[in-house]
Order: C-alpha cells, then structure tokens, then sequence
C-alpha cells in the first residue's frame, strides 16, 4: 500500500486573490516580511499498487484527469510506501 | 427543418434547470424534457441545456465532477457530432471541464458572490445563440442579463484567447466586469458555433414579470435557426 500527497496551485502565471487577501491579512498582523503568499488544495489518498513507480504513474492519471484543471492549475506529488499495511 | 426538442441536464446541485425548463416549455412553448445526471444518453433531444448551479457543492473545481456525470460521455459526443449545447454558469463551468469549450472559470477576482444585472455586448450576432439581436424587432446591440456567481473570472493563454477573437468567438462581453474575466469575455462559443458557454442567466431573463426578457432571444435564436 502507498500512500500519495498531492498539492494543487494555481499556475504561478494566473494571479491568485485569495492568496492575496491572506497576504495582507498576514502582514497586517505585522509580519511585512512576507511575500508570494498562494493557496491550493492538499489531497491524500492510498492506493494499492505493486511498485512506487506504479503508484505514482496512478497518481499522475487521476491528477491530470479530474484532481487538477491544467489551463489553471499545477500539480506535485510524493509517493510514501506504507510499511505494514496491506 | 428540424423540430426543436430541448434537454434540460438535472445534476445534483442544479438550481437553474427549472428556470431554463420554465422559459422554454411555458414561455416559448417548446417540446421540453429534464434529462437525468445518470441517465446514459440524451435521447430524442436535439438542443442542451448545462444549466446554472452548484453541481456537486462544486466540490474540487466548479464544474470538475459533473463533468463525470453519466449523460456527460454522451453530451460530449453529441457536441463533437455538431449538436447544439448551451452551458449557462455552472454549466459553462462544466463545459470546460469537459473540454467542449477553451479556458476555465477561476474564483471572482473580488472574492465576492457577486448577484446583479449586468449590461453585455452583444460581440458576435451571427451565431445560432444570437441572431435575434442582429435584425428584426429585437435587435440590440446591449443587453441587460442577472448574474449570480462566484467564480465567472474566464481565463485562458494567449494563444487561445487570439483565436477566440479571430474566429469570432466571443459572443457577450461585460460592459462593467463583475469578475475580472479576461478581455471582459461574458460568453464564448468554439470554434465551431455549435457549443455556447456562458456566465449570465438568458434563462432568467425571459419574461417581464422576473424583470427583464432580453435573455429569451438566445433561446429563440436557436428556435429560428432549426427552422
């Protein structure tokens, strides 16, 4: 069993306003040092798979095929094998 | 001459489709059926209808999982067949999640639900959504439509975006931007008219007593365009 942790983003060339809005909330809160604030989305889910490798190709499909909409967003995902658990 | 018969998609999360039923069965008095999410084909319907929402609580992206619906597969095919399908809101969502139409729908650029008339250009008036406006007695270059979303902000790359406009493609533009949608675009067709996407509700503007009937002549433009 493996276990795969997907991030979302928006595209870094699409400007992301809820990001923004939380940016000036940070820095009203004082801390002006920060910057490029986005948010996304998180996913997990295990998958029954014979190989890392074969988890990941899964992974990949289902990120390009429904989890992630490549006109505006990108995704990243590691593959963790879940030792003892079948 | 082909008898209009209209096909009004139901998903779970639908809240326009009565609208739509409404205009074309009682207002324009059209052979009008609901089509089930999980039904596996669109039947005897020849024109239809992804209407406005929350398909799905627009879990994941607006749009994303309806476009897995059952009746969608054979959506798809009928548009890639050249039949006509309007997605009116959520329903242009799913229209783009499905690939019948260029580009995505992303969050309001003002974070705001934002429920309001708007004033559109009508861009294009030689398309089989829009040939009411061009002569005859509702001719218009503007019209006033609702709008009630949160994420109408239309996006797509440049190159898609030079040939929506090349190809006449963009068929309603803001006058006043609700959303930041790119170029003000309000609705798009592809490239080969049959397929209209939209972020303003013709189907909610289609007679007097809900405020406004200017959005009754998309419907009636395909009406005339069968006929």
């Amino acid at each position: 069993m493996y276990l795969s942790k997907i991030k979302i983003t928006l595209r870094k060339s699409i400007l992301d306003p809820q990001g923004k809005a939380v940016e000036h909330s940070i820095q009203s809160l004082g801390y002006g040092n920060i910057k490029d604030t986005r948010i996304g989305k998180f996913v997990e889910l295990k998958i029954d798979a014979a190989s890392d490798k074969e988890a990941g190709r899964i992974t990949d499909e289902i990120c390009s095929k429904l989890l992630a909409n490549p006109v505006m967003e990108d995704y990243d995902f590691e593959v963790t094998k879940l030792n003892g658990v079948k | 001459m082909t008898k209009p018969k209209f096909g009004v998609v139901v998903f779970p999360g639908s809240n326009c489709d009565h609208d739509a039923y409404n205009t074309l069965k009682h207002v324009l008095d059209q052979d009008t059926e609901f089509l089930w999410h999980k039904d596996s084909s669109i039947g005897d319907r020849n024109v239809i209808i992804l209407p406005g929402g929350f398909s799905y609580g627009d879990y994941l992206r607006c749009g994303a999982i309806a476009r897995f619906s059952g009746i969608m597969n054979d959506v798809v095919r009928f548009a890639n067949n050249g039949g006509i399908v309007i997605g009116i809101c959520n329903g242009f969502q799913v229209a783009c999640e499905a690939g019948l139409l260029p580009g995505a729908l992303l969050r309001n650029a003002s974070l705001k639900f934002v429920c309001r008339n708007v004033t559109l250009k009508v861009e294009n008036k030689k398309t089989i959504f829009t040939r009411s406006y061009d002569t005859g007695s509702y001719a218009a270059d503007k019209i006033s439509l609702p709008v009630a979303h949160g994420d109408g902000n239309y996006i797509c790359d440049e190159d898609t975006l030079k040939s929506l406009e090349d190809n006449h493609q963009i068929v309603f533009r803001y006058e006043d931007n609700p959303n930041g949608s790119l170029d003000n675009i309000a609705g798009i067709t592809n490239r080969k008219g049959n397929v209209l996407g939209m972020m303003p509700h013709p189907e909610r503007a289609s007679e007097g007593i809900v405020g406004g009937s200017d959005g009754r002549y998309v419907f009636e433009s395909i009406i005339s365009s069968m006929n």
